[in-house]
C-alpha cells in the first residue's frame, strides 16, 4: 500500500523531491507539500482505495509522512468492510 | 551598511523626544484616526487627476499621510506604533480611496509589508529596529515578490540569495514594484538557497541604503496609474538577520493573503463609493429640475447602492474571518487541528477577492449609467472615468481566473460537517 501512496505522492503531490526517494517516515510538508497539493493527493487516494476521508480525519498530522497516510487508508477501508 | 539604524535605533531619548512631538497632533482613538484619514483623502483627491494624468506619485497625499503617523498605524504600540487592528486599517484604505485609488492602493501595499514584518520578524532584533525606525521615519515600504520568466507565480522564485560570512547579497529581474522609487525599504523574495527547489522562498527586508535598483520599464498603464509600477533590476546585500525567519509559503498563507485580499478589497469598496457618492448627487440634481417625478436613473442608484452595501457587509465577514484565522495562528499549528479550517479560509479570502473585485466594476458600470455623459467627461463632479480605469486593474492583480481555478480546488476538499451552513 505504502508503494501505491508513493506513486500518487509522485503523481499528485507537485514536491521539491522525488517520491521514490522518501523514506515512510519523512516529512512530506518539509518536503515541500503545499496546503493546494494535500487536495489533490487526498482525492487521488480517496479515487484509488475507494474510500472518503471524513473531515475530521482531515488534519496536518495525515498528510504528515507515508506512514500516516497508509494508516489512514487502512483505518479507513476496514471501516468500510465492517459496515 | 545599517549603521544609521542601529545609532538611531540606540538614541532612546531621540525617540522619545518623537514620541512626546507626535503625541500632540497624533490620533488616540480609532475615530479620530478615521477624521485623519479623512483630512488626508480630501488631499489626495485635490491631486488625484493630476496624479492620474501625469502617472506620477501622489507626494502630497503621503506627505499628508506621514505627517498624520498614518504609516505607522499598523506597528504595535510596543514599536511606537498605534497597534491600529487590521479592520481599522481597511477602514482607512476604504476612506482613502475615497480621494485617490492610487493613493489608497500604495498605502494597503504598505501595511501589507508592515504586516509581514510585525507576524514574522518581531523577535528579531534587526526586524525590531526597523519597526521603530518606521514609526519615527515613517517609512514606507514596497514589495518585490514578481519576476521574469516565472509566469505570474508569487509562490515561486528563480533568484536565490548568496549568503556569505553572515551576509547575504541578491538580485532579482523584477517586472514590477509599485512605488519602488519612492519607497524606503523593499521586501524581497528569493530561493533560499542557489539549490533550493523554487518554491523554497525566503522574504527579504532591505533598507534604501542597500538597494540598487535599475530602473528597467516605464508604468504608462489604464489605471492606478500613480501607483507607478515600474520594473527594476533589484540588487540587495545586508546582514542575514534581514531575512525573515518564517519560510516564505507559511508567511503568504498566514499573512500576505489574507491581509493583501482584505485590504485590496477596502481600496475597491472605498472607489466604488466615492462613485456611488457622484451618482446620487447627479440623481437629486436631476429630481431637483423635475419636482414630483422620479428620475429614469433612480431604479440603477437603488441598485448600485444595494450592490455597494453587499461589498461592504462581505468586507466585515472577511474582517472578522482574518481576525479568528490570525489567533488560531497565534495559538500555533496543531498536527490534529482540522485542515478543512484552514482550507476553507485560504477559499474564503480568494472568494472575497473575486467578488469585491468585479462587483465595484459592477456598480461603477452602475454609475457611469445614471450619470450619463456628465460621467463620461473628465473634469465634471460626476466623473468615473478615472474610478472605472482605476477598477480595471482589480481582477488582474493576481488574475481572478486563476484565483477561481485556485478556489476549486481548495472547494474538493471541503466537506459537509453537519446541517447547516457549508
Amino acid at each position: 500500500m505504502k508503494d501505491i501512496v508513493r506513486r500518487i505522492l509522485s503523481e499528485s503531490a507537485r514536491l521539491d523531491v522525488p517520491a521514490d526517494s522518501l523514506a515512510d517516515d519523512a516529512d512530506l510538508y518539509a518536503a515541500g507539500l503545499s496546503s493546494l497539493a494535500t487536495v489533490h493527493v487526498m482525492l487521488a487516494i480517496e479515487d484509488e482505495f475507494g474510500v472518503e476521508i471524513p473531515d475530521h480525519m482531515l488534519t496536518r498530522r495525515l498528510f504528515s509522512s507515508i506512514d500516516s497516510l497508509a494508516a489512514a487508508v487502512t483505518e479507513l477501508q476496514q471501516a468500510k468492510a465492517t459496515a | 551598511m545599517n549603521a544609521p539604524l542601529t545609532e538611531q535605533a540606540a538614541a532612546p531619548e531621540r525617540l522619545a523626544l518623537a514620541r512626546t512631538a507626535a503625541a500632540t497632533l497624533v490620533p488616540t482613538n480609532a475615530a479620530d484616526w478615521r477624521a485623519a484619514a479623512q483630512r488626508v483623502a480630501q488631499i489626495a483627491a485635490e491631486h488625484a487627476d493630476d496624479v492620474d494624468r501625469q502617472a506620477r506619485f501622489p507626494a502630497e497625499a503621503f506627505a499628508a499621510l506621514k505627517a498624520a503617523r498614518l504609516l505607522s498605524a499598523m506597528v504595535p504600540e510596543r514599536f511606537g506604533g498605534a497597534g491600529l487592528p487590521l479592520s481599522d486599517i481597511a477602514a482607512i484604505c476604504e476612506i482613502l480611496a475615497h480621494g485617490c485609488a492610487s493613493t489608497a492602493m500604495i498605502y494597503a501595499m504598505h501595511q501589507i509589508q508592515v504586516a509581514c514584518i510585525e507576524q514574522h520578524g518581531s523577535a528579531v532584533p534587526w526586524q525590531q529596529h526597523v519597526l521603530t525606525q518606521l514609526v519615527e521615519q515613517q517609512w514606507l515600504l514596497a514589495s518585490a515578490t514578481s519576476e521574469e520568466n516565472i509566469g505570474g507565480s508569487m509562490r515561486t522564485s528563480a533568484c536565490a540569495v548568496e549568503v556569505e560570512d553572515g551576509r547575504f547579497r541578491i538580485e532579482k529581474m523584477a517586472p514590477t514594484i509599485s512605488y519602488g522609487a519612492h519607497a524606503d525599504g523593499i521586501l524581497v523574495t528569493a530561493r533560499r538557497t542557489a539549490e533550493s527547489p523554487a518554491s523554497d522562498q525566503v522574504l527579504i527586508v532591505a533598507l534604501l541604503d542597500q538597494l540598487e535598483l535599475e530602473k528597467r520599464g516605464r508604468w504608462d498603464s489604464m489605471g492606478m496609474r500613480g501607483t507607478c509600477s515600474e520594473g527594476f533590476r533589484l540588487v540587495a546585500s545586508g546582514a542575514v538577520e534581514q531575512i525573515l525567519p518564517t519560510p516564505f509559503a507559511e508567511i503568504a498563507d498566514q499573512t500576505m493573503l489574507p491581509v493583501s485580499h482584505t485590504l485590496w478589497a477596502a481600496v475597491w469598496t472605498g472607489v466604488a463609493s466615492d462613485a456611488v457618492n457622484r451618482a446620487k448627487a447627479f440623481f437629486r440634481a436631476q429630481a431637483r429640475a423635475k419636482p414630483g417625478s422620479v428620475p429614469l436613473a433612480g431604479m440603477r442608484l437603488a441598485e448600485a447602492v444595494g450592490l455597494l452595501q453587499m461589498m461592504q457587509a462581505r468586507l466585515a465577514v472577511a474582517l472578522d474571518a482574518a481576525r479568528a484565522a490570525h489567533r488560531a495562528n497565534e495559538a500555533g499549528p496543531g498536527a490534529d487541528a482540522p485542515l478543512s479550517a484552514s482550507l476553507h479560509f485560504a477559499s474564503d479570502m480568494n472568494t472575497l477577492k473575486t467578488s469585491i473585485s468585479s462587483t465595484a466594476l459592477q456598480v461603477v458600470q452602475e454609475v457611469l449609467m445614471i450619470c450619463g455623459m456628465a460621467g463620461y467627461k473628465n473634469g465634471t463632479e460626476f466623473s468615473v472615468g478615472r474610478h472605472l480605469r482605476d477598477l480595471h486593474s482589480a481582477p488582474l492583480m493576481i488574475n481572478n481566473d486563476r484565483i477561481a481555478q485556485n478556489t476549486a480546488s481548495l472547494l474538493l476538499a471541503q466537506r459537509p460537517a453537519g446541517p447547516g451552513r457549508a
